[in-house]
């Protein structure tokens, strides 16, 4: 059952790629980059479900807050040019 | 197969539904402000019922906080950076798509 | 007032992550909680009126349930117009006016609109709201102004 659901989401995660590689505009990949982190945050809690080790929820955690900064980073470079 | 693991199957599945239509949405919209829709909604959706069916099949203990922890942030900070992005594309002057031939 | 709040906060915060109940974490966790609560309480929590906020977090939770029934329909309206071979949208962008005072309320009103069939928040300046609507529909549904008036609700005095 979690096997499946994780395949299901990584066949999206794929989708995503698709419209970060091909993204006409840098707001398009900014996007898609945020819906893959936050999928990543999905998978990693399923995989701590499927080897039965709830470590890796702390990974998941820490993943979104990095994902949230990482968009707002990108975001900053985009308008400014430099992250100082 | 007990009821718990029947209702976490339930919500899996809609979980995974609404992740794939999202990322379907995300592919298909033509123009940058449509493709926000399912990124800002969808996915924040799907995140949460998979998260849910979760803890519906952990039960009480502190991997089902850590859990409801991770859904909680998720559904502040996700709508946040999908407000972000657009006001930035916003203000760089993006111009919406607009239907050919309707008026 | 803020400090303890803050303390509070984060030592349970502390307790969620670690998991160990012995002396060692907990003396660990106490000391370092006090830290940041010194140096950042009055970052984390202004000058709160308690009795306020209570009545406000129980109006917000008496807003819920519609918001709740908001978000399916939102979202199995995208999963229609995704799914739909012709994919039947009309991208526009619109701009409104409130009349909300309070920052709160201008973050629930904006927020809810995000969450909201077919319309995602932009941008607010001095009070105007800056819309996508992704049809039609639900542009005219949000100009009509019943979420303004439930916000305004929660918003109070």
């Amino acid at each position: 059952m979690f096997n499946a659901s994780a395949i299901a989401i990584v066949l999206a995660t794929f989708l995503v790629l698709y419209r970060a590689i091909k993204g006409p505009r840098m707001y398009d990949r900014a996007l898609a980059v945020n819906v893959i982190g936050t999928k990543t945050v999905v998978i990693l809690a399923l995989i701590g479900f499927i080897y039965k080790r709830p470590h890796f929820l702390d990974i998941a955690l820490v993943y979104a807050l990095m994902n949230f900064i990482a968009t707002f980073a990108i975001l900053k470079y985009i308008e400014r040019g430099r992250l100082d | 197969m007990n009821i718990t693991t029947i209702i976490t199957g339930i919500f899996l599945t809609m979980g995974c539904f609404f992740s794939v239509v999202a990322a379907i949405g995300v592919v298909r919209f033509p123009d940058f402000y449509s493709r926000m829709h399912p990124a800002g909604k969808n996915d924040t959706l799907g995140q949460t019922l998979i998260l849910t069916g979760l803890i519906i099949y952990e039960g009480f203990s502190f991997i089902s906080i850590k859990l409801l922890l991770i859904i909680i942030f998720i559904f502040i900070v996700n709508p946040t950076a999908t407000h972000a992005i657009a006001k930035a594309a916003y203000l760089a002057g993006v111009k919406p798509w607009e239907k050919k031939g309707s008026k | 007032m803020s400090f303890i709040l803050t303390f509070i906060i984060l030592f349970s915060f502390w307790i969620l992550l670690s998991g160990y109940f012995d002396f060692m974490h907990l003396f660990l966790g106490i000391i370092s909680s006090l830290f940041v609560a010194f140096i950042s309480h009055d970052l984390m929590i202004g000058d709160v009126n308690i009795r306020r906020g209570f009545k406000k977090l129980l109006r917000f939770i008496r807003y819920l349930p519609w918001l709740l029934y908001q978000i399916a329909l939102a979202n199995l309206d995208i999963v229609y117009r995704t799914l739909h071979p012709n994919m039947p949208i009309a991208p526009r962008i619109i701009k409104f006016k409130t009349d909300l005072k309070t920052d709160m309320g201008i973050v629930t009103l904006a927020n809810s609109i995000t969450l909201t069939p077919g319309t995602v928040t932009i941008d607010v300046k001095n009070g105007e709201f800056i819309v996508h609507a992704i049809a039609e529909k639900p542009a005219e549904d949000l100009l009509e102004g019943e979420m303004q008036a439930r916000v305004k609700i929660v918003e109070g005095g």
